[in-house]
């Protein structure tokens, strides 16, 4: 198969796995509108932060920034023009797209760790001016919210309450709800807004991935010297990709905003920006569809596990005898509720040191043991032994 | 014939080191230079004025009329002027292939292009470009490998191919059959006679094997302690007193 075809059907497969969202995650508790949206932004992030980091190798550890500034820009949207997401997920792109530019600039004049810091540096000043002196534009602590008396010049005066964010009318918290085999369903037009924009970056990144561009960005981070003499200026390359991921990040915040029209500084604070590397290494970086992967499971471990509690588990494990109970209890509570991040951490170590290709290398060795019995053949045996190319 | 590399005068500090004492050279387009000297002479700082990547503290380095001075490697390669390291700096993440490509590209595109949108399975003339490249120095048969499982001999032809498909009027080598068994030796060397006969490629070669040096160069330029004490051709210098002494401690060759 050609790698035409194969990005065609991967396409496919992942554009039906998204849009049954509801579907292939109720049973797992996770097909609940507010978690489902947050799987397919985060998703977005990440995309646009693996365009960055796993094509040029440049590691940022202020890419929360966008996220944020997006946020903050499609809520003034929404205070100012319209409640229509259209507008506000443009802007918060733009307003992204030049932060990236100017914080790109500066940072990508050094590399490796350097490059980190610096963009580090940059995120903690803006979750710092956004919390102190940026207090009109941001609303400090409180956060950035709409209220009633808000001029939306473009819509209609609202009564009562502060309208909600919508599609050309379509209100982005409608739900409808159905229930299969005891399930109950939900379908929610945030959410498939969301997964639309989401498959839409999927496939803008696979194109990227497969472009000269991609390739340009691959010798980045293979040989920077080697570039150079061969005709190449890296710093354009490493901007356009910081830039693009950048405006990802962006709309990742600004469809954030949209589904919920809010925006605090917590947004930029560093952890976040470290959550989307963690994503990024736990999916597979460099790969197509890892950075999504590890998005969604970091997103499921923290609303998922987080959420069960002592007297879940006192009930999973009734059936032991009392005391045996209470201990078993004791000892997986400190995994769950709020001791998921020490789940997170055991994973994250357990991935790193045995699949260092993230997630994607783990199913890739998986695939490889069923298909290189039926396949005999020596042709697959010299593909085999390549080591897989992004997928 | 035409001088297409012209260097004057230029001299290079550092700190305390006079690396390069007042050099002059001239190279004939289509033409082999061997730069030879022994270590510490300032061959391998010679040629890192002529790619970018040290600027020479006074005199010009005139490529084709023009100068050098002050301008990037990219820019230096954009010009017409390729170059193959001592230790072979290749996309080692990258296939064979793609290696070969990326040059390729640079070549037609320029310094950047944001070509995004377009696969790069249809670039069918780049690819052919590279596979010819690759046919060049008989590694066609490897294009699908990563280049970083190759081994060493490997990567100094696949390093040749990236300089080649970006057809080049300058190819600077520095010191293009180190650390290789003989037969290798031999075979690099025949790869770079056949080269400079088919496609009239101006070669300036930093070589320590006297055997490589004496079976390309058509001239010789001997640099000792920054300086150039001769410049001749090979059968002149051989015998020539001033090498000997200075070279090599006054042995015959």
């Amino acid at each position: 198969m050609n790698t035409k075809t194969s990005d065609t059907l991967l396409l496919i497969v992942f554009s039906i796995a998204v849009l049954a969202g509801p579907v292939i995650l109720a049973p797992f508790g996770a097909g609940y509108p507010d978690l489902l949206q947050k799987f397919a932004i985060y998703g977005i992030f990440a995309i646009g932060f693996n365009i960055l980091f796993g094509l040029t190798g440049y590691l940022s550890f202020g890419h929360a920034a966008f996220l944020g500034v997006g946020s903050y820009a499609a809520v003034w949207m929404f205070k100012l023009l319209s409640m229509n997401i259209i507008p506000a997920v443009i802007f918060s792109v733009i307003v992204a797209g030049l932060f990236s530019l100017v914080i790109g600039f500066i940072s990508l004049r050094r590399s490796g760790i350097y490059f980190s810091i610096l963009t580090l540096a940059f995120a903690q000043m803006c979750y710092n001016l956004a919390y102190s002196v940026l207090t009109p534009i941001t609303n400090g602590e409180t956060g950035l919210q709409i209220t009633l008396s808000d001029p939306r010049i473009l819509d209609a005066a609202a009564e009562g309450q502060a309208p909600a964010s919508n599609l050309f009318g379509l209100d982005m918290i409608s739900t409808w709800e159905t229930s299969l085999a005891g399930m109950t369903l939900q379908f929610n037009m945030g959410f498939y807004v969301c997964a639309l924009i989401l498959i839409l970056s999927f496939w803008i990144s696979m194109r990227l991935f497969r472009s000269p561009f991609g390739m340009m960005l691959k010798a980045v981070k293979s040989n920077q010297n080697r570039m150079s003499y061969t005709g190449l200026d890296t710093k354009p390359y490493t901007l356009a990709a910081f830039v693009i991921s950048g405006m990802f990040a962006g709309l990742a915040g600004g469809l954030l905003a949209a589904m919920d029209p809010l925006a605090g500084a917590e947004r930029m604070q560093w952890t976040a920006s470290g959550e989307v590397v963690l994503m990024t290494i736990l999916g597979g970086a460099g790969t197509l569809l890892g950075p999504v992967l590890g998005a969604g499971l970091i997103k499921y471990f923290e609303n998922i596990f987080s959420a069960i509690n002592d007297s879940t588990l006192h009930g999973v494990f009734a059936f032991l005898p009392d005391g045996l109970n209470n201990a078993v209890s004791a000892v997986l509570g400190l995994f769950v509720g709020e001791g998921w991040h020490l789940t997170l951490g055991l994973i994250f170590m357990l991935i790193v040191t045995f699949l260092p290709g993230g997630l994607i290398e783990g199913a890739q060795r998986i695939g490889r043991l069923f298909t290189s019995r039926s396949k005999a053949d020596p042709q697959s045996g010299e593909a085999q032994s390549r080591p897989a190319p992004a997928e | 014939m035409t001088p297409i590399l012209e260097v004057q005068s230029v001299n290079k500090r550092f700190g305390g080191l006079k690396a390069l004492d007042d050099v002059n050279l001239t190279v004939m387009e289509g033409t082999v230079h061997a730069i030879i000297g022994p270590n510490g002479a300032g061959k391998s700082t010679l040629l890192n004025c002529f790619v970018g990547r040290l600027v020479p503290d006074t005199g010009t380095v005139t490529f084709a009329g023009q100068s050098l001075i002050g301008k990037k490697p990219h820019e230096i390669n954009q010009a017409g002027v390729s170059r193959v390291f001592q230790t072979p700096e290749i996309f080692e993440d990258l296939t064979v292939l793609e290696n070969v490509m990326i040059p390729a590209l640079a070549q037609r595109d320029g310094a950047f292009r944001l070509h995004g949108w377009h696969p790069l399975s249809r670039e069918a003339e780049i690819r052919d470009k590279a596979e010819r490249a690759l046919a060049d120095v008989a590694m066609a048969d490897r294009r699908n490998m990563p280049s970083g499982s190759l081994s060493r001999g490997d990567k100094r032809r696949l390093e040749m191919a990236m300089c080649l498909v970006q057809e080049p009027r300058l190819l600077l080598l520095d010191e293009p059959t180190a650390g290789m068994a003989r037969a290798d030796t031999n075979a690099t060397i025949d790869l770079l006679k056949r080269i400079g006969s088919e496609r009239n490629i101006t070669k300036v070669v930093i070589e320590h094997d006297m055997h490589v040096v004496f079976s390309l160069a058509d001239r010789i330029s001997v640099l000792a302690q920054g300086h150039v004490i001769v410049e001749d051709a090979p059968e002149n210098i051989k015998g020539n007193a001033k090498v000997q002494e200075a070279y090599l401690g006054g042995a015959h060759l």
